[in-house]
């Protein structure tokens, strides 16, 4: 194994910069070492003026999300020999704007996230004396996995849907929305469909389904949309047929 | 060296190409998913000029047969065979991902969903199959 591997990485300085560009540097080759550990070494060892997003490499905290040769990868999870004998392309998330170097803006998303309401809502409030509300495994079970979400925004960067239509809700806000409805504790669908059954919500999704295979854990949006769409069309059906029963 | 701009517009933007969908094969594959709905729709124009020719006379459905033998309409339809054969294919995969049934607190396998629909296309094809070439 070569001791050494090229890092092509993107560098842009909005104050200096028409456009971005790549730069190369060389980084040592190491069996233990991921993409986020080379961009250390360069921040560290070659140029300090590198800036990229990163906070507990391990997966968990979804800062570190960058294209690796094209694709949407956690950097922290992805490891330098995977793309021996190199170069290894490093550029920020496609589909945001870029705000330096490998930062995107991503305020488009959490306006969005806040908006399809991820968070419980009660219409009736039990007093506190009365403790929590009780779920089974069961229960829990049924959300779960849409509740695994780091709001990365890989599947935002592998959304061709959200990079035509910058409107669009997109994957990871639909997905969490749905892990909300889903919650028996919840009691908020209502006021979500309204929101999520809108053009730019989960009509606007084309079911491309790169969302959820470039998914680091495997929250699979793409499958909590069509499901989504079957409960929406079912709630149309049943108002069509039924107008008299209403909300 | 670059000039150095004091306030900078917030964010670069790339614009996506028109042919985003060439580089990558998932992309690709749903586009021609997408494209497939074409070919679905001549399967029907086709279908309904066969039922007004048969219900024209003998000589407006001799006529039809003429046109079903031209070399480019037998290409076209092979076309879309190979294209309807697509689109059935990736829908049918993709229909456990929009199919979330549980039974006794656990989700059923996507085999279990994909599974019918695969039996069932094999089923009405062999039954239509046999209506077709009896006589």
């Amino acid at each position: 194994m070569a001791d050494k591997i090229a890092l092509e990485v993107t560098r842009f300085s909005p104050e200096r910069d028409k456009e971005p560009r790549l730069a190369t540097y060389e980084v040592p080759l190491r069996k233990e070492w991921v993409v986020l550990d080379a961009l250390n070494y360069v921040k560290d060892k070659v140029d300090g003026s590198l800036s990229f997003r990163w906070s507990c490499r391990m997966g968990v905290c979804g800062s570190c999300g960058m294209m690796v040769n094209g694709e949407p990868k956690l950097t922290c999870a992805t490891f330098l020999t995977d793309y021996a004998p190199g170069p290894v392309r490093v550029e920020p998330l496609k589909n945001f704007p870029v705000m330096r170097d490998l930062i995107v803006e991503i305020s488009d998303f959490l306006a969005k996230l806040t908006k399809v309401k991820p968070w419980i809502i009660r219409k009736d409030e039990k007093p506190l004396s009365e403790g929590e509300y009780l779920q089974t495994p069961e229960q829990l079970d049924t959300y779960k996995q849409f509740s695994m979400c780091i709001n990365c925004l890989l599947c935002y960067a592998a959304c061709p849907v959200y990079g035509l239509d910058p409107l669009f809700s997109g994957p990871a806000a639909l997905a969490l929305a749905q892990r909300y409805n889903m919650d028996s504790r919840d009691q908020g669908t209502d006021e979500r469909m309204d929101i999520l059954s809108q053009h730019d919500g989960i009509w606007g999704c084309t079911f491309v389904g790169e969302c959820t295979e470039v998914c680091p854990k495997h929250v699979d949006p793409a499958g909590a949309i069509q499901q989504y769409k079957l409960t929406a069309t079912k709630e149309w059906m049943k108002s069509m047929l039924m107008p008299w029963k209403g909300k | 060296m670059a000039t150095y701009t004091e306030y900078p517009p917030r964010g670069y933007r790339v614009r996506m190409s028109t042919y985003w969908w060439l580089g990558k094969w998932p992309y690709l594959k749903f586009i021609l998913r997408e494209l497939s709905s074409i070919f679905v729709a001549w399967f029907v124009v086709e279908t309904l000029m066969l039922i007004k020719a048969l219900s024209d006379g003998l000589l407006a459905y001799a006529e039809f047969q003429q046109f079903l033998q031209n070399p480019i309409v037998v290409a076209l339809n092979v076309i879309s065979l190979c294209f309807i054969v697509f689109h059935t294919i990736t829908w049918f995969n993709l229909a456990p991902k929009a199919m979330a049934v549980r039974m006794g607190g656990k989700r059923v396998p996507d085999v279990l969903i994909a599974g019918p629909n695969y039996v069932a296309w094999v089923v009405v094809s062999a039954a239509v199959a046999w209506l077709v070439l009896r006589g």
